[in-house]
């Protein structure tokens, strides 16, 4: 009940501010031109492809890639959304009134959680309303597409996580920014790095795992691990905020 | 709200509060019951808003109690904070909000039923002098508008216990003889704890004072017990907060 009061409240103030907006468009941008690009080769190719025995269909060809650009754009896009979760509320002094309101923090940062989750949950709705239009001229693999969807909306969760607890730590927006997007480039850098060496550390990257959805494999170890990942950054981010109550 | 009258609205014991080896707040004590209106007074830095944090949640007491209605705040701290209004001393806004949207955001946090929130809402505004601007952003309205916006965010629930951190900071005189008006209404049924700086203020609207100076309490008394000893606010105010208390704890 409370966690819907704070997720209707964190959406109306994301709303109400055009980043939002901007966000929205400059990731359908960015996806459809991927999106046409792949579309393109496609077409480019389909002659060869058709004499193969055990051909690829447009969902792997097209759709595929696109979810993989999304990964990266919203690796780059997540701590501008993120940054002002709690660095905001503290520097406008509001983070007092939800303290002192009979919520408890995990209410609070749960709500906030679920209100990014919702707006991210846009993103591979728009992927997949772009995927529809590819109906009218083959079919899709839907299994391939659900896979890449769940793992993206799993990915954003780690993403998003990672971002609020980085955000809950200063009382300046632009800090919370800088340093979740220093975070997440750090683990993009150690999957390239470990994608080489093959050294255990692969097995902690987030990308690793998305990588299995994103070829259709719904693998339970990645599942579990981001959403452990995820958890993992909620549980600390009330960790922290309690913290504070006790250390001022 | 029903409640059990045979408790006080608030009781804090033995309140102390370190941030690391310094002593902000020294073991202070507080009661109030309904129609209790307590001035809370001390120079800059004395550790009023501290206190005030603690009585509201915010911020762990290192030892003490404190009882809302009965309720402990530190073991059962929702059922405790459902008691309490709280305006800190920079109102929480979101300037993003129209008021109405703030004010109905407010009350919905605190637990107030869908249906009573309309009227809690246009009471409320009223109340605050709202009416006019229920549709306008919070962000581009006068700092007297904001300000009564965030009194009416810690009122509009109806708490037993109000805790108002300056609130008549940025308002102009005839606003601050209205907000003065409201608070001796609210404090005919409910428990206030008011800080201020200005002492006529504090004398006009309070029948309790207490005052601190270095984290300690260094007056606690009805103002008429004052008044009738002939003593004035602002003299004892003076002599109680500019003697240093030569030895300060340290633990």
């Amino acid at each position: 009940m409370m966690i819907l009061t704070i997720i209707s409240k964190e959406l109306k103030l994301l709303l109400a501010s055009s980043l939002a907006w901007v966000f929205l468009a400059v990731m359908q941008l960015v996806l459809a031109w991927v999106f046409l690009g792949r579309l393109n080769t496609f077409l480019e190719i389909q002659p060869q492809l058709v004499q193969l025995t055990n051909s690829p269909g447009i969902t792997e060809v097209i759709v595929a890639p696109v979810f993989s650009v999304a990964s990266i754009v919203l690796l780059a896009i997540t701590p501008v959304l993120s940054m002002r979760l709690f660095a905001e509320e503290r520097r406008n002094n509001t983070l007092a009134m939800l303290i002192s309101a009979p919520v408890s923090l995990s209410a609070i940062v749960l709500g906030k959680f679920l209100a990014l989750m919702i707006f991210f949950c846009l993103i591979p709705l728009l992927i997949v309303m772009l995927s529809a239009s590819l109906l009218t001229g083959g079919t899709l693999d839907f299994g391939l597409l659900g896979s890449n969807v769940i793992g993206l909306i799993l990915l954003a969760g780690c993403f998003g996580a990672l971002g609020l607890y980085v955000s809950s730590l200063t009382s300046h927006p632009a800090i919370a920014a800088l340093g979740s997007l220093g975070a997440l480039l750090c683990l993009w850098v150690m999957d390239i790095m470990t994608i080489e060496s093959g050294s255990a550390m692969h097995y902690f990257s987030l990308f690793r795992h998305f990588e299995n959805f994103n070829v259709g494999l719904i693998d339970t170890f990645s599942m579990a691990f981001l959403l452990l990942f995820a958890m993992t950054f909620l549980g600390l981010t009330i960790y922290h905020l309690n913290g504070e109550r006790l250390n001022g | 709200m029903t409640l059990n009258n045979t408790y006080p609205i608030i009781e804090a014991v033995g309140l102390r509060r370190c941030f690391g080896h310094r002593v902000v707040v020294h073991d202070v004590n507080l009661k109030l019951n309904c129609g209790d209106i307590l001035g809370f007074l001390g120079p800059n830095g004395a550790g009023k808003s501290t206190t005030m944090r603690m009585l509201t949640g915010n911020l762990a007491p290192s030892s003490g109690s404190v009882r809302i209605c009965g309720v402990d705040l530190l073991e059962n701290p929702l059922e405790a904070k459902r008691h309490i209004g709280y305006l800190p001393e920079i109102p929480p806004l979101y300037k993003e909000l129209t008021v109405d949207e703030y004010l109905r955001f407010a009350a919905r946090l605190h637990g107030l039923a869908k249906i009573s929130l309309q009227t809690a809402l246009d009471e409320v505004k009223h109340q605050c002098d709202l009416d006019n601007v229920g549709k306008r952003l919070i962000g581009i309205l006068s700092k007297g508008y904001q300000q009564r916006i965030a009194i009416a965010q810690a009122i509009i629930h109806r708490p037993q216990l109000i805790i108002l951190d300056e609130p008549t900071a940025g308002l102009d005189p005839n606003q601050i003889q209205k907000i003065r008006a409201l608070i001796r209404e609210l404090g005919k049924n409910h428990a206030i704890i008011f800080s201020s700086h200005i002492l006529p203020e504090v004398e006009s609207v309070c029948n309790r004072i207490q005052i601190m100076h270095q984290g300690k309490l260094v007056l606690d008394d009805n103002l008429d017990n004052l008044k009738q000893r002939n003593m004035n606010l602002e003299s004892i105010f003076v002599r109680l907060t500019t003697e240093n208390v030569p030895d300060q704890e340290w633990t």
